[in-house]
C-alpha cells in the first residue's frame, strides 16, 4: 500500500488526540481545518479508516493503529529534537512536525531504542508503545532515566552523565559521582539529594537532568 | 630544583573539604589558626610551624580541593601551593569513609611525582559503619606511606611526624590507564621539553584537559621550542576524545583505584538510622527545615546575638565597665593634659580618637560580633549551612543566585565586609556581582543589627514593618537584578557533610580567629573614621555635608538631627544606627520616622571598609555603580516607606 500523505497524517495524529486520549466524538471537519471533499481526507476514506458523518470525522477501529503509530512518531520526534538536539519552543514543536515523517520503516523503533524507549513527550502526553518497547519490557531491559524520574527512595546505577557544562560535570566526576557508582536519590524537593557510597550529594534539576540512571532490573 | 634556601622544609596539606585537614595543621602545629571546614569561608592558605627531631617545618593548610583540575577559586589557590612551592612533603587527608572516592585524587598527586603521605583520618568513625580498613596492604599498593588516624584526638599524630621526618622520596609505582590513553600520554610526553614542578605525565593529562594555568605556563616555557607542534597533537588528541576525555580519565583513575583497594576495605552491614542522619533530614526536609531555620533565627541571633550580645553584655562593657571604670580615668586625664581644645575633641571629643574610635570598637561593637561569629561558628561545625543551602537554592534561584551563596549572605549578617570577601568562592561573575549588591544594599551587619533591634525593640510593630519590608527589598532587588543582569542562571551542587557534634575547642578557634581579623581590620578604620569626622567637625565640612543631605532627609519626613547618623552611617553601619538611638533617646522621633529612617539607614551605602573591599573585588566601576544605586535605592525606599506609613497610618 502507498504511504499516506503528510497531510492525511495530521488528521490521525489529530483524531487521535481528540477522540481517544481526549473525550470527544468525532471531530468537526471545521476543527481539522478540512472539507469533506479534501484529498487526505479521501485518502483516509478510501482505507477504511476514518467515516465521515454530516459536518463530523469518525475515526474507525482499522484506523487505530495507524493514527496511534502516527501519534508515537510525532511525540518520539519531540524527543528528538527537543532532548537531543536542544531544540526549544516553537521551533522545535515545527522541527518535530518535519522530523515525524521522517520516521517510517523501523526508523522509529531505531530513534526509540536510542531514546531509551521513552514513555512520555517533553509535554508529558503518552507515547504510545511500539513492539520495541513491549519486547524491551518484556526481556526485563532496565531503563535508564534522569535522576529526576526517579522516586526518593528509589535506587541505581550512574549510566553517563549528559555533559551539556564540562565544568560541572568535571566537578561532579571529581567528587566521586561516576557512571557506574551505586545512586540513592533520598529527597526531591527542594534539592535532589542523592547518597553515592557513604556521601551526600545536593544538586538543583538543571544538573540532576543531565545524570542518567540505570535502574535496576525489576523482578517480577 | 633544589634552590639554595635557608627556610625550613615545607609540609603541604591536601584534600577535600571536610576531613579534618585542619585539625591536622592544628596538631601539627599546635598553632590557632583559621579553621574552616566548609566550603566558602576560607580561600587563604595558613602557615604554621612544627618541630620534629630537632628540625623545623613549615606546615602549609590549604583551601579544600576534590582534584589536582581546579574548578572553584578555593581549588585554584591550593592548586596554586602545589605549583610554586617545593614541599618536603605533600600530606593528602582522606576520610576513611571514603576512601574509593577520594583516592583518585591520592593516584593525580602520587603521579605528578609529589612527595605524598596518606592519611587515612576520622577510621573511628568509619569503623563505626562497620567499614573495616587494612591500611598496610594499601599502603603496599600504593607505595607511600600511608598512615590511619582520628587526628582530632590525636591517634596517628606521631606516625604522621615520624612520617614526615623520615620521608625519603622514592620512585613511585607507576599506574597503568588504557592502552589507547597511555598512548596519547605517551605522545605528548615526548613533545615537553621543558622542566615542570609536576611530573611530565600529570602536565600532558591536565593539558588535554585545558587546565588554564598549566596551559599558560606550558606555553611560556616550551616558547619557540616545538610548542606549535604540542598544540597541535593537543588538538588533534582532544578532538578524538572530543566525546568523553575527561570521563575516561575518571573512569581510568577508578579503575586503578579499585584495583588498590582489592582486600583493603571490608563493610559490614550497619544497623538502624542514628539520630544525626534523622536530624539532618529534618533539615532538609522544607516542612521540618523552615520551623528549624526559624528556631536557629529566634534563638540563635535573635536571642543571643540581639539579646545576650547587643544587650547584656554591651550594657556591661559599655554602661558598667567603661561608663564607671576606664572612661573617668581617660577624661579626668585628658582634660588635665590635653588644654588645647582641638588636641582634647581629637582624644576625647564628641568625634575622638577614645570616644568614637576605641570606646565604639571595644564596648559597642565586639560583643555583638563576637556572639554572632561564635553562632556562626557553631552552625558552621555541625554542617547545617550546605542543608540551609540546599533548603534555599529554588528561592536564590529567583534572585539570581545558587544555594551557595546562603554563605555569604549568612555571613553578611555578622560582618559585610567579609562577606564580600567570601562572595569570591561563587562560581559566576554575575552571581558576584549580584551577591555584592545584595550585601551592600539590603544586609544589616551585626554590629548595626544589634542597634536596630534595641532601637525598634521597644515598637514591635515597627520591628516587624523593618522586617518585611527589608525582606521585600532583598528579593525584589535581587529578583530585578536576575533579569536585567547578563549571563547564565546559577547550576547548584554541593556536597553534605555528614552533620556532627561541634567541637568546642574548634568552634572556640575559629570564633577567636574571625573577632581578631575583624579587629584588626576595623580598629584602624574605627580610628580613621574618628579623625574623618574630627577633622569634618573642626573645619566646619561637615556641616556643609550634613547641609547638602538633609533636604533628602526632610523629604523622607525625618527630622533634619537624623541627617547627622546617615553620614556617619558610612563610616560605620552602626555609627549611624547608634546615632539614632540618641534622638530616639532624646524623643524626636515618633514611631513611623524611627521606622522610616531605620529602613533607609540599614539600606543606605556600605560602610568605608566593605566599599573599599568592593572595589578591590569587583572593580571600581561595578562599586561605585553599586554605591549609587545602593543610595538612590535607600532614599526612595525611605520615601515610599513613609509615604505609605503616613497614608495607611499602621504605625500611628
Amino acid at each position: 500500500m502507498e504511504r499516506l500523505s503528510e497531510n492525511a497524517e495530521e488528521i490521525l495524529e489529530s483524531l487521535w488526540v481528540m477522540t481517544v486520549e481526549g473525550d470527544n466524538v468525532g471531530c468537526l471537519l471545521t476543527s481539522l481545518k478540512v472539507n469533506s471533499d479534501s484529498e487526505e481526507l479521501l485518502e483516509l476514506v478510501q482505507r477504511a479508516y476514518v467515516e465521515v458523518r454530516d459536518d463530523r470525522v469518525y475515526l474507525r477501529k482499522e484506523g487505530r493503529p495507524e493514527a496511534q503509530m502516527t501519534v508515537r512518531r510525532h511525540r518520539l520526534a519531540e524527543r528528538l529534537t527537543m532532548d537531543i538536539l536542544g531544540i526549544a519552543g516553537d521551533e522545535g514543536n515545527d522541527q518535530a512536525c518535519e522530523f515525524e515523517h521522517l520516521l517510517r520503516q523501523g526508523v522509529d523503533t531505531k530513534l526509540c531504542t536510542l531514546l531509551n524507549h521513552p514513555t512520555t513527550c517533553p509535554h508529558g502526553n503518552p507515547i504510545p508503545p511500539g513492539d520495541c518497547c513491549v519486547t524491551a519490557r518484556q526481556k526485563g531491559e532496565p531503563g535508564i532515566v534522569a535522576l529526576t524520574e526517579l522516586r526518593s527512595g528509589e535506587a541505581g546505577e550512574i549510566a553517563y552523565l549528559a555533559a551539556s557544562d564540562d565544568k560541572k560535570m568535571q566537578k561532579l566526576m571529581s567528587m566521586g559521582v561516576l557512571p557506574g557508582s551505586h545512586v540513592t536519590l533520598t529527597q526531591k524537593f527542594p534539592s535532589y539529594i542523592f547518597k553515592v557510597g557513604n556521601s551526600q550529594f545536593a544538586v538543583d534539576d538543571t544538573l540532576a537532568r543531565e545524570i542518567h540512571i540505570r535502574r535496576p532490573v525489576q523482578k517480577n | 630544583m633544589s634552590a639554595q634556601k635557608t627556610s625550613s622544609p615545607k609540609v603541604v596539606l591536601v584534600g577535600n573539604p571536610n576531613v579534618g585537614k585542619s585539625v591536622v595543621f592544628n596538631a601539627l602545629t599546635g598553632a590557632y589558626t583559621t579553621v574552616s571546614n566548609y566550603p566558602g569561608t576560607s580561600v587563604e592558605v595558613s602557615r604554621g610551624h612544627c618541630r620534629i627531631a630537632g628540625r623545623s617545618y613549615e606546615i602549609l593548610d590549604t583551601p579544600g580541593m576534590y582534584s589536582m583540575m581546579p574548578i572553584t577559586e578555593e581549588e585554584r589557590v591550593a592548586r596554586k601551593i602545589l605549583l610554586t612551592e617545593d614541599p618536603h612533603a605533600v600530606v593528602h587527608v582522606i576520610d576513611a569513609r571514603n576512601l574509593e572516592r577520594m583516592l583518585p585524587m591520592t593516584l593525580q598527586l602520587i603521579e605528578a611525582g609529589l612527595p605524598v603521605i596518606l592519611v587515612v583520618n576520622i577510621i573511628d568513625e568509619a569503623e563505626r559503619l562497620g567499614i573495616q580498613l587494612d591500611l598496610n596492604l594499601l599502603q603496599e599498593n600504593l607505595g607511600i606511606p600511608v598512615i590511619g588516624a582520628v587526628m582530632k584526638r590525636k591517634v596517628g599524630l606521631d606516625e604522621l611526624r615520624q612520617a614526615i621526618a623520615d620521608y625519603a622520596m622514592v620512585p613511585y609505582k607507576p599506574f597503568v590507564y588504557a592502552p589507547d590513553l597511555e598512548q596519547d600520554i605517551d605522545q605528548l610526553i615526548k613533545l615537553i621539553h621543558g622542566d615542570y614542578r609536576l611530573s611530565r605525565r600529570a602536565t600532558s593529562i591536565l593539558l588535554l584537559q585545558k587546565d588554564d594555568d598549566i596551559v599558560q605556563l606550558v606555553a611560556e616555557k616550551e616558547a619557540g621550542n616545538g610548542y606549535e607542534q604540542l598544540t597541535e597533537t593537543i588538538r588533534e588528541i582532544t578532538f578524538k576524545r572530543r566525546a568523553d576525555l575527561h570521563l575516561q580519565i575518571s573512569l581510568e583513575r577508578r579503575k586503578v583505584c579499585k584495583q588498590m583497594l582489592k582486600q583493603v576495605v571490608t563493610q559490614s552491614v550497619k544497623e538502624g538510622e542514628p539520630f544525626g542522619e534523622k536530624l539532618s533530614r529534618w533539615m532538609m526536609n522544607p516542612l521540618t527545615g523552615t520551623p528549624i531555620l526559624l528556631l536557629v533565627v529566634y534563638f540563635g541571633l535573635y536571642k543571643f546575638v540581639g539579646g545576650f550580645g547587643a544587650g547584656t553584655m554591651v550594657d556591661f562593657f559599655e554602661g558598667n565597665l567603661f561608663e564607671n571604670y576606664i572612661n573617668p580615668p581617660v577624661v579626668n586625664f585628658s582634660e588635665k593634659y590635653l588644654t588645647a581644645n582641638w588636641l582634647f575633641e581629637l582624644v576625647a571629643g564628641e568625634y575622638g580618637l577614645w570616644t568614637l574610635g576605641i570606646r565604639y570598637a571595644v564596648a559597642l561593637v565586639l560583643p555583638i560580633v563576637g556572639t554572632f561569629f561564635l553562632i556562626f561558628s557553631l552552625l558552621e561545625d555541625t554542617g547545617y549551612f550546605p542543608r540551609l543551602a540546599l533548603l534555599v537554592d529554588l528561592l536564590f534561584k529567583k534572585i539570581g543566585l545558587s544555594g551557595r551563596a546562603v554563605i555569604p549572605i549568612v555571613l553578611g549578617f555578622g560582618c559585610d565586609t567579609m562577606a564580600t570577601l567570601v562572595t569570591r568562592t561563587l562560581e559566576t561573575k554575575r552571581e558576584r556581582i549580584i551577591a555584592t549588591m545584595l550585601l551592600a544594599l539590603a544586609i544589616p551587619c551585626s554590629a548595626q543589627l544589634g542597634v536596630i533591634l534595641g532601637l525598634l525593640s521597644a515598637e514591635p510593630n515597627a520591628l516587624a514593618v523593618w522586617t518585611v519590608f527589608l525582606l521585600l527589598v532583598f528579593l525584589f532587588i535581587g529578583f530585578l537584578a536576575s533579569k536585567v543582569l547578563p549571563g547564565e542562571s546559577p547550576v547548584f551542587y554541593m556536597e553534605i557533610p555528614p552533620l556532627r557534634l561541634p567541637q568546642l575547642r574548634n568552634v572556640a578557634v575559629k570564633t577567636l580567629t574571625r573577632m581578631q581579623s575583624y579587629f584588626v581590620e576595623i580598629l584602624p578604620l574605627f580610628l580613621f573614621a574618628s579623625v574623618v569626622l574630627w577633622a569634618g567637625k573642626m573645619t566646619g565640612t561637615l556641616g556643609s555635608v550634613i547641609n547638602v543631605f538633609a533636604p533628602v532627609v526632610k523629604a523622607i519626613g525625618l527630622p533634619v538631627e537624623v541627617t547627622t547618623a546617615f553620614v556617619f552611617g558610612f563610616f560605620r553601619r552602626d555609627f549611624g544606627a547608634a546615632g539614632l538611638y540618641d534622638l530616639q533617646s532624646s524623643g524626636l522621633l515618633n514611631a513611623t520616622q524611627l521606622t522610616v529612617a531605620a529602613v533607609t539607614l540599614t539600606l543606605f551605602v556600605p560602610c568605608v571598609a566593605q566599599f573599599l573591599v568592593m572595589i578591590k573585588e569587583r572593580g571600581i566601576k561595578v562599586a561605585v555603580i553599586i554605591f549609587i544605586f545602593v543610595t538612590a535605592m535607600a532614599f526612595s525606599s525611605g520615601w515610599f516607606l513613609n509615604k505609605v506609613l503616613l497614608t495607611t497610618g499602621l504605625l500611628a
